[in-house]
């Protein structure tokens, strides 16, 4: 079991998505804003479009050698003494780190946030265990009190307005004063923080994510804008990082380089506020940090992705630009693609991670419009793996039979011109003469998805080729 | 009239303009001639974006198979269109990638096939047109064409040369307008929330007419436009520079005498 998968509803959930005002509200302020920042951000830095260059081809060399260095990661760990468990599949990630909560004793845990979690529905299995999780980062605190997914990978709570936060903690933090002032997100930042201050002291484990892996060092590496992390991964007993395999890169300097595309396509802020590197646990001379130190690197699926068209996803740096820029992720948000990741990165991804049959709406639910692989860090070309996903529906006879018939029958015509321009000529010359009179269609039979919502314009009635070969001859 | 001298060209007339709006086709005819092509219309169909689009490999690659045959003749392929362009250039050498004997003739064909607008600007320097048109028109920039062929400065400096014609810019111009193929079938609740973000930005600017370079996000943002009762006239971009504007706009009724 992982995360619940609402994936296969896609189109009803994104109808309700449409439907909810609030939603709606929330998506047009965040339009131009991420958008916006990153042109700023990116314009500012005259050698952005090289340093794209640069991180995507960091990332296909690591993935080239993902074997070598995912080696020299573990040696490096070790030598800085921590440990590293692999994990094949979500449940044996999630077994690995309840008994080493269990074997620290663990009451609580506290969390940075980490996507890979939401991945192998830790939060759920940890309370099963009777082990308390703690989300510390403001947004996926606030969906852990509404018991939601991540509706961006960035920014957990997006989807929310500040009206919303108001009311969970009014609901959750019953201890507080009834007539505090929380109508300011400073207000609800700082109750968080109080709240959260006495938890990051409780707590027995400490679980971040990673952004990156550093071979050459056994490094992991975490941005946030709370500091949020730090606290999560120095304070308790032991630190585990909870990551996926292709978070491992080369160098401290090919980090320094990522983190330069990172912050900028991501917010627009040239960095991250925090940065924060960890090596092995706290060494007898240093002034704090855990006692122990795991790492639980999770496959699931991602090397069977290694050898195929789909390798390119591994590159991804979780910036949510793809997002950002999405105008289907703009119009239903991010819980209607009905899985952990949404957006053109989940497109092409949660195939991958729950099954294509599960998945069949995610790649095909995009216009190409193009826009994810114009701003990705790392050059994705997200719409050409949507339609390798299409393909291999098509294939294997997911796509929907309505559209594989029309498909046929369209195909059967184009492959055949003197036949089409015969036939078209024919259905034009109809199509024109009932729509004459308004231009325009309003209904259309075999047209519903269209004209419940726009007007089909008429044809003008004969055909170019019938009209050309009419006026400059030649076989008609 | 036709030259006898010029680069031999294959309109290639996409199939919707063939199907739905001749008159963009006879527009890019006369912009090509006046330039001085030899302009000729092969038999054709379609460039089979829908089948490749839609997952199905062998459609798309048999009636790829179809157009190369067609058109590799021509010293250049010409389209009205940057998205059935953008399938030539683009994804013709992507389709026939394993294929050692049809991959030199995608990418032969790929190499001469250009957008109309970046076609008689990129290739044969024409920096102005012979054409007019009293009032201010804004213009969409159709994906394919700006993110595969780099088309939004072709178009724009062609319309500055138009006579009378005032050209204001829309927020997010080059933003999808929803259309994607079968997406606006498939999807059409998405579909349409995005073409209402589109026609909102349009309506904004205040023009009497909205154009784009592909008319299948013409179309919808036609038909969006008129179900919400706006009278911006909708065309393609070719129309207003070969000055061609006898046929109503896109959606628009045809006068009542020319009704038969
Ligand atoms: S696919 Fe590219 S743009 Fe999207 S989250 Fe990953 S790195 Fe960022």
């Amino acid at each position: 079991m992982v995360a619940p998968v609402t994936s296969p509803s896609f189109k009803a959930n994104a109808s309700q998505a449409l439907a909810n005002a609030q939603l709606q509200s929330v998506l047009s302020g965040m339009r131009e804003g991420f958008a916006a920042r990153r042109r700023e951000a990116a314009g500012q830095l005259p050698e952005f479009e090289a340093l794209r260059d640069s991180a995507r081809d960091i990332k296909h060399h690591t993935l080239a050698h993902l074997d070598l260095y995912l080696e020299r990661y573990v040696d490096t760990v070790t030598a800085s003494g921590g440990q590293v468990h692999f994990a094949r599949d979500a449940a044996e990630a999630r077994a690995i780190i309840t008994s080493l909560c269990q074997s620290l004793d663990a009451k609580t845990v506290t969390k940075g946030k980490s996507m890979i979690a939401e991945e192998i529905g830790l939060n759920d299995h940890l309370e099963q265990a009777g082990i308390v999780p703690v989300e510390t980062d403001l947004g996926e605190y606030i969906i852990q009190l509404r018991h939601e997914m991540p509706s961006h990978i960035i920014g957990p709570a997006l989807h929310l307005s500040a009206k919303q936060i108001e009311a969970d903690f009014r609901r959750v933090h019953t201890d507080l004063p009834r007539d505090r002032d929380l109508s300011q997100p400073a207000t609800l930042l700082a109750e968080a923080r109080q709240v959260l201050r006495q938890r990051f002291l409780a707590a027995d484990v400490g679980i971040t994510g990673a952004n990156f892996l550093i071979a050459e060092t056994g490094t992991s590496v975490i941005v946030t804008n709370e500091g949020n992390g730090d606290l999560t991964q120095t304070l308790p007993k032991a630190h585990i990082v909870l990551a996926s395999i292709e978070k491992v890169v080369p160098t401290l300097e090919d980090c320094a380089q990522l983190l330069r595309v990172l912050a900028r396509s991501a917010t627009g802020q040239e960095i991250s506020v925090y940065t924060t590197f960890s090596t092995g646990p706290r060494r007898p001379d240093d002034v704090d940090g855990p006692g122990a130190y795991h790492v639980v690197l999770l496959d699931n699926g991602r090397s069977a992705m290694l050898g195929t068209s789909f390798r390119d996803v591994l590159s991804c740096i979780r910036c949510g630009a793809c997002m950002n820029h999405c105008p289907i992720y703009e119009s239903i948000g991010g819980h209607a693609y009905g899985w952990v990741y949404p957006g053109p990165i989940g497109a092409v991804l949660t195939p991958s991670l729950i099954g294509v049959d599960k998945a069949a709406h995610l790649p095909n639910a995009s216009t190409f419009c193009g826009r994810c692989e114009e701003v990705c860090p790392v050059r994705i070309p997200l719409p050409k793996l949507m339609r390798h996903w299409r393909e291999r529906e098509f294939e294997r006879h997911l796509t929907p039979a309505a559209t594989r018939s029309g498909l046929a029958f369209w195909a059967f015509f184009a492959k055949r011109p003197r036949l089409y321009r015969l036939v078209t000529r024919a259905a034009m010359g109809m199509l024109a003469y009932a729509g004459r009179a308004r231009g325009r269609f309003r209904r259309l039979p075999f047209a519903g998805g269209w004209t419940e919502y726009r007007d089909l314009p008429a044809p003008e009635g004969a055909t170019f080729q019938a009209r050309w070969r009419g006026e400059r001859g030649g076989r008609a | 009239m036709p030259k006898t001298s010029g680069p031999r060209v294959g309109l290639f007339v996409t199939c919707l303009v063939d199907l739905m709006r001749p008159s963009v086709g006879f527009a890019a005819v006369k912009l090509l001639e006046q330039a001085g092509c030899r302009v000729e219309v092969p038999s054709q169909t379609c460039c089979g974006q829908p089948a490749y689009n839609s997952g199905d490999r062998a459609n798309a690659r048999s009636i790829a198979e179809q157009m190369i045959r067609t058109f590799s003749g021509f010293d250049y392929v010409v389209a009205p269109s940057g998205s059935c362009a953008g399938m030539i250039r683009v994804h013709y050498p992507e389709l026939f990638a394993d294929d050692p004997n049809w991959l030199p003739k995608a990418r032969a064909l790929a190499a001469k096939t250009w957008e109309l607008t970046s076609f008689l600007v990129d290739v044969l320097g024409v920096t102005t047109v012979n054409a007019e048109y009293q009032g201010i028109a804004t213009y969409h920039d159709a994906c394919s064409g700006l993110r595969e062929l780099g088309i939004s400065t072709q178009p724009r400096r062609l319309l500055a040369s138009v006579k009378g014609l005032e050209l204001v810019e829309m927020t997010d111009a080059d933003t999808c307008c929803g259309f994607g193929g079968t997406f606006a079938v498939k999807y059409g609740q998405i579909s349409n929330a995005i073409v209402a973000q589109k026609t909102r930005r349009a309506v904004e600017t205040g023009a009497s007419m909205l154009l784009a370079g592909d008319l299948g996000c013409l179309m919808n943002m036609a038909g969006k436009l008129s179900r919400e009762g706006h009278a911006i006239a909708v065309r393609h971009v070719a129309e207003v520079l070969a000055g061609t504007t006898e046929a109503p706009p896109i959606g628009a009724p045809k006068p009542a005498e020319h009704r038969s």
